[in-house]
């Protein structure tokens, strides 16, 4: 691991920590009443807040993820470190698409 | 320390000790089993020397100075790397049996000796493996760090060599000692910092208690870590620069775990994942200000260029 990937790591692990406590009261939240799909889709559509939080949200887990697969790729499966960092950072740029993806699906 | 966990009351010659050691080579070995008395005081590597003497002349086994100092005699003791020479047996021997087998994370040259290149290369050199093209041409940490500033002109060549951290010859007219090395006092914090860095006597085992080394080829490990904070701290080689850069590449301090494996393990009771954790915090700090100045002249130029358009 390279100083600016410890560096990414741990900004990104800051920037979710208080986003997971978001998303856990949110979704124990917003099911405390049973809301269905519809009832939910009416709070998020057009709420540009939430969106900006998710999509951040989205950012920093496919940073945070991209670099930590890569080092267990190379620690744990012996993979080249160059390597690692490729498979690391294409499963990081997928969940990045379809993390966003999802976000703006319900905006 | 280790030799003082155990028990000054030991008996003399009457209990048998069972020693399983480790025999073989690169390609593989088996554990051969030696009965021998305890005596008072015994370290383990009396034990293995009582072996050798007396029960099996081929053993091969790396000692020099038995008084913790040289660093030679660290093997693994069931199951623990450690310092033979300052280990009692009493302290360490469970039900009456040691097994004894070389360091881990080295190649083995033969029984209990390992190829201690590796690790002296990590610790010189910066974050690669021998061998490779980057770390053939990338400079060591001992050439980056430790050696004096170079000089230049009439008295360049007469001041090769000269340690000038503890000769009083007058300095050259071109150098001049930098006004942090007078301001140094034994209560500063980082030569504290640096003291107790430079306390290593490079046994190897932190690098065979680190599980990080055994996982990760291209760490450097914790004692090669440990020599940078030391130099980081050391107010008369104040080129940050130069450790930053030896210690931020792939297998530098970043790679570390802090699992603490190696201060657990020291046996002179040195903290290296603190050393690291040193190492981190900084070069953090210098990448984080490295960011703002770039923000800053970036900032400086849009300002000028807006300047000048007008």
């Amino acid at each position: 691991m390279t100083a600016n990937e410890f560096l990414l790591q741990r900004l990104s692990a800051v920037v979710m920590a208080p986003l997971v406590v978001m998303h856990l009261l949110t979704i124990i939240l917003a099911v405390q009443g049973g809301l269905s799909g519809e009832e939910i889709l009416e709070r998020t559509r057009g709420n540009w807040l939430m969106g900006t939080l998710y999509a951040t949200f989205v950012i920093a887990a496919a940073v945070h993820t991209g670099i930590g697969l890569a080092n267990i790729l190379a620690e744990w499966a012996g993979m080249a470190r160059q390597s690692a960092r490729i498979v690391g950072h294409a499963f990081g740029g997928l969940l990045l698409v379809l993390g966003l993806r999802a976000v703006w699906a319900v905006l | 320390v280790l030799h003082s966990e155990a028990s000054a009351e030991e008996p003399v010659g009457s209990t048998a000790l069972s020693v399983k050691v480790w025999r073989g080579g690169p390609d593989g070995g088996r554990l051969q089993t030696f009965e021998i008395p305890t005596s008072a005081n015994q370290t383990v590597l009396d034990a293995i020397s009582l072996i050798q003497r007396q029960k099996e002349p081929s053993l091969a086994y790396r000692f020099s100075c038995r008084v913790g100092m040289c660093g030679s005699c660290a093997m693994t003791v069931n199951g623990v790397p450690r310092w033979t020479c300052r280990t009692l047996v009493s302290a360490v021997n469970h039900g009456g049996t040691l097994e004894i087998r070389p360091l881990r994370n080295l190649p083995i040259i033969r029984d209990l000796v390992t190829d201690m290149t590796p690790f002296f290369e990590r610790w010189t050199a910066t974050t690669l493996p021998s061998g490779s093209a980057a770390a053939d041409a990338a400079p060591g940490l001992e050439d980056r760090i430790i050696a004096p500033p170079k000089r230049s002109g009439a008295n360049a060549s007469e001041a090769d060599g000269v340690d000038r951290t503890t000769s009083p010859a007058q300095p050259a007219p071109e150098y001049a000692p930098p006004p942090a090395l007078s301001n140094a006092t034994l209560e500063d914090p980082d030569r504290r910092a640096a003291n107790e860095a430079t306390e290593c006597i490079n046994c190897g085992v932190c690098y065979a208690a680190c599980d990080v080394v055994a996982a990760d080829r291209d760490y450097i490990g914790p004692a090669a870590l440990n020599r940078a904070w030391a130099a980081w701290n050391d107010h008369r080689r104040p080129d940050h620069k130069a450790i930053e850069d030896a210690v931020t590449r792939t297998g530098g301090c970043h790679t570390c775990h802090t699992h603490g494996a190696c201060a657990a393990a020291c046996p002179i009771g040195l903290n290296p994942s603190s050393g690291i954790a040193g190492l981190k915090r900084e070069t953090s700090r210098s990448t984080l200000r490295g960011i703002w100045n770039l923000g800053l002249s970036f900032a400086g130029s849009e300002r000028s260029a807006q300047g000048g358009s007008r």
